[in-house]
């Protein structure tokens, strides 16, 4: 393939469509001139430009760090702004990530995912790295941002996600463990309470597709196997305590 | 501390907008829909099948058994029947399912009871050699009968 070839390549995007009042979604497909480094937000963004401004999408940072782009592309959870078009074939199939409602087109509510946070312990923490330091104007104090960018990959490739609304997911659970890990002062009993349930950590299988989708390392898989481990050891201990001699 | 009861969403989600499946149709079947998943996800299903698979052969053995209540000689017609080529072959599969969904289990207990939270796919990967010995073996020994 010639230098001249690879810029003008065509790849169809099939897109996920809806919008408030519509009976069901449906998908309308795209022709979109690509390069080499041509990302699905890209695309997404052409498409919008220059074929269709009523397309619905949301995106921030450009670079894997606000994760406001996740979809799912080809069936596989995605940060839009990163994955090369060319990677994916002729005809990508693009949808909104998957166990949230849709709001418009690849646009999802994202409350559903917050609303299974703990409620007593915030997601961003006060950094006690930076004590020493005067914030600028405008800003009350610094925050620790931990590897978690919130995107619902997640939450979209846990297959048990699917079988009921009430199961908290991966980012929660992973978040909990990583209060766990290092409580900076806090009281954790209470959040090993909140995990120690049907709904919480045991109603994982255990498939690490959440740790598959990904894109930031958190293995919130992994995570959540470490807060049952966690959890066992809690009861294991209260049991040794409850036990006469 | 919020609790695991349903969140605002789930009772207002109607009226949000459809929530996405990954596959056609609804829930469940999404784990059919191989597209970008992984070993774990396979790993997932096939056990899942295998359960299934093993909950219908309890019913049918415990079918099969009743047909002592109807003497000596309808047992000797089953007996026949099950030590056909094709039966012992379908014993073959039950192996299978046993060893998958037994060695899977004893994977699943280790990994999410974090003793070794980060090595699902090598032990999958180790219960499928171990698997595939008994099985080789098993299969020999159940045709060498046939």
């Amino acid at each position: 393939m010639t230098a001249t070839e690879e810029r003008t390549a065509t790849r169809r995007l099939r897109v996920f469509r809806f919008k408030r009042g519509d009976e069901r979604p449906h998908f309308d497909a795209f022709d979109v001139p690509v390069g080499p480094r041509t990302t699905v937000l890209d695309a997404l963004v052409w498409v919008r430009v220059h074929r269709d401004h009523t397309l619905a999408l949301r995106h921030s940072c450009l670079h894997a760090s606000c994760g406001t782009c996740g979809l799912r592309a080809n069936g596989r959870e995605v940060l839009a702004c990163v994955t090369a078009v060319r990677d994916l074939g002729l005809e990508i199939t693009v949808e909104p990530i998957a166990n949230i409602p849709v709001l418009a087109d690849l646009v999802v509510d994202m409350r559903s995912m917050y609303e299974r946070f703990p409620d007593e312990h915030p997601i961003i923490r006060r950094s006690e790295l930076a004590d020493g330091a005067s914030p600028p104007e405008g800003i009350d104090e610094y925050v620790r941002f931990e590897d978690c960018i919130e995107c619902g990959l997640c939450l979209s490739a846990c297959p048990v996600v699917v079988t009921t609304g009430r199961y908290v997911g991966p980012a929660a659970l992973a978040f909990a463990e990583r209060v766990v890990e290092e409580p900076r002062g806090a009281d954790v009993a209470d959040l090993l309470a909140w995990a120690d349930d049907p709904d919480g950590a045991w109603r994982c299988h255990a498939i690490f597709e959440c740790t598959e989708a990904c894109p930031s390392n958190v293995n919130p898989a992994a995570r959540i196997m470490a807060l049952r481990g966690s959890l066992l050891g809690r009861d294991l201990q209260a049991a040794r305590k409850a036990t006469p001699g | 501390m919020s609790t695991h009861e349903d969140p605002s969403w789930l009772s207002e989600r109607d009226a949000l907008g459809p929530i996405q499946r990954k596959g056609v149709g609804p829930g469940p079947i999404g784990w059919l829909d191989p597209r970008g998943r992984g070993l774990g996800h396979v790993a997932f299903v096939a056990n899942r099948i295998t359960g299934l698979g093993l909950v219908a052969y309890l019913y049918l053995h415990l079918g099969v058994l009743s047909m002592l209540l109807f003497g000596e000689d309808a047992w000797g017609d089953f007996l026949r029947l099950a030590t056909t080529t094709i039966f012992l072959w379908l014993d073959v599969v039950l192996l299978f399912g046993l060893l998958y969904h037994g060695l899977n289990g004893i994977r699943v207990t280790l990994v999410g009871t974090g003793f070794v939270p980060d090595r699902h796919r090598a032990l999958w990967w180790a219960g499928g050699v171990i698997g595939t010995v008994v099985l080789t073996a098993g299969a020999l020994h159940i045709l060498g009968g046939a």
